[in-house]
């Protein structure tokens, strides 16, 4: 599975009960959010790395994600510096560039990597079927549960059938150039993954139907809190509480 | 009092005609037939008329001696009736193949015990135990096939219907598959198949579905 890569591993993130890492997860974005100071915000940052790096997670496959999110961090640079108002550092032409902006555009990269890392090490570490189930232990709605679910389920079959759609296309000779058969090609190829997935959908629904589902699932596997999860919420607690203290002293 | 009693049944896709026209089809108990037909001949669109994924433009549907109009009407036969699909990946949907095959059970009300339970008894069954804890969408198109039939097994169907259970199967696996057919006590089955003549001994009898219609089939 493409997107779950992460999900494989034997750290202690790993191994952690998913309800206290969603818990854990929504509660110390929720706090990088809300502080506005550099220094609690640096902190946060080193913190989230660290917890990033216990994972053991490939380090490229970490960068890569962390560059996409980068990417719209690095738009901000370029636009909020120079659209804030206060006090001019230097003028270019009709740019000015100010302390303010500049100041606003490292509290944001701060909090973005932050929070992403804070995700990634607690979330991403997790199958998406047992984020589902630790939702569902959570009291969040079913039909929300059961939506982010199949949401990702036929992600991965869209992205199955697109893949098998176009091996068949290469192998009988198709190359993609600029020219109107290409372009037709993609045209039919994208109708064709947009029918397939919406007949394979309901299919998958009927053989649910058909083994008796009536929208609830019924879990197997029961979560059991181990001494580790009491370790990583005592860790996070401390970490919250410090971060807090940090922000109003300062 | 019959399984499966249909009458009069007519369904077509739109801009395709009727594929299936005034259409008979009644399965008594201890029945085992085969259903073949052409590609395209309507076989596997009568199997979800049977259980209501399809409503016919007319006809009735009656199973197990109710009639069947709307959604909540089939949900107590469905639960008798096992239907494997032709593609696999159509039923496979959790992240372990034993979360797969108990999703059945476990719906039925079984607690989990009872479910892993009975789930590793087909997987046994199978001879595909050892799969139990592999990823579903990670194995090979066969073993796929393997998985699926436990999953609709693993509710103790009273009938089957099963498309096409034995593409795709290697030799041994067929062998076991038709083992399962000989020595559990089903009321009845259908198997929409190409290869009539590996259920032979296993069936009472074959129909042919062409034009929309049954006929009976080549005798096995």
């Amino acid at each position: 599975m493409t997107c779950e890569h992460m999900a494989k591993g034997e750290s202690l993130l790993h191994r952690a009960d998913p309800r206290v890492k969603i818990i854990v997860a929504l509660l110390l974005s929720l706090e990088v959010v809300f502080l506005s100071s550099l220094t609690p915000l640096f902190l946060a940052l080193v913190s989230a790395a660290f917890m990033l790096l216990s994972t053991r997670i490939d380090t490229r496959l970490l960068l890569k994600r962390l560059l996409v999110v980068n990417i719209f961090v690095v738009l901000l640079w370029l636009i909020i510096p120079f659209s804030t108002p206060g006090s001019a550092l230097f003028t270019l032409g009709p740019f000015t560039l100010t302390s303010t902006g500049l100041l606003l555009c490292l509290v944001i990269t701060l909090k973005c990597n932050a929070i992403v890392m804070f995700n990634i090490s607690l979330l991403s570490t997790s199958t998406v079927f047992a984020l589902a189930h630790a939702l569902d232990h959570l009291k969040v709605p079913s039909v929300l549960v059961q939506l982010f679910f199949f949401s990702w389920r036929y992600l991965h079959v869209l992205e199955e059938e697109y893949t098998r759609i176009k091996r068949a296309a290469v192998l009988r000779g198709f190359r993609p150039g600029t020219n109107l058969f290409t372009y037709r090609t993609y045209a039919n190829i994208l109708g064709t993954l947009f029918v397939r997935s919406y007949d394979r959908g309901q299919r998958v629904y009927w053989a649910m139907v058909c083994r008796g589902f009536d929208g609830t699932f019924w879990l197997l596997q029961h979560f059991r809190l181990r001494g580790m999860d009491f370790l990583l919420m005592s860790f996070v607690a401390l970490l919250a509480t410090s971060l807090l203290f940090i922000q109003w002293r300062s | 009092m019959s399984l499966i009693d249909l009458k009069n049944i007519s369904f077509g896709y739109p801009n395709c005609g009727l594929v299936l026209s005034n259409l008979d089809f009644k399965v008594e108990e201890g029945e085992k037939i085969a259903l073949l037909g052409g590609n395209g001949a309507g076989k596997t669109t009568l199997f979800y008329i049977i259980l209501g994924l399809l409503a016919p433009i007319s006809g009735t549907v009656e199973l197990f001696g109710k009639r069947c109009i709307k959604e909540n009407d089939f949900s107590g036969p469905r639960k008798r009736m096992g239907l494997l699909f032709q593609d696999p990946d159509d039923q496979l949907f959790s992240p372990s193949v034993i979360e797969d095959v108990s999703f059945g059970p476990l719906n039925l009300g079984m607690n989990r015990k009872e479910a892993l339970e009975i789930s590793r008894y087909w997987l046994e069954r199978l001879g595909i135990l050892h799969l139990e804890k592999r990823v579903p969408y990670e194995l090979s198109g066969g073993e796929k096939k393997l998985v699926a039939l436990a999953s609709v097994l693993s509710m103790g169907p009273d009938v089957l219907l099963l498309d096409e259970p034995m593409a795709g199967l290697e030799e041994r696996a067929v062998e076991r598959f038709l083992s399962v057919l000989k020595d559990e006590s089903f009321k009845a089955f259908v198997v929409i198949t190409h290869m009539p003549r590996l259920l032979e001994g296993e069936i009472t009898r074959a129909l042919f579905l062409e034009r929309g219609r049954l006929s009976p089939g080549p005798s096995c």
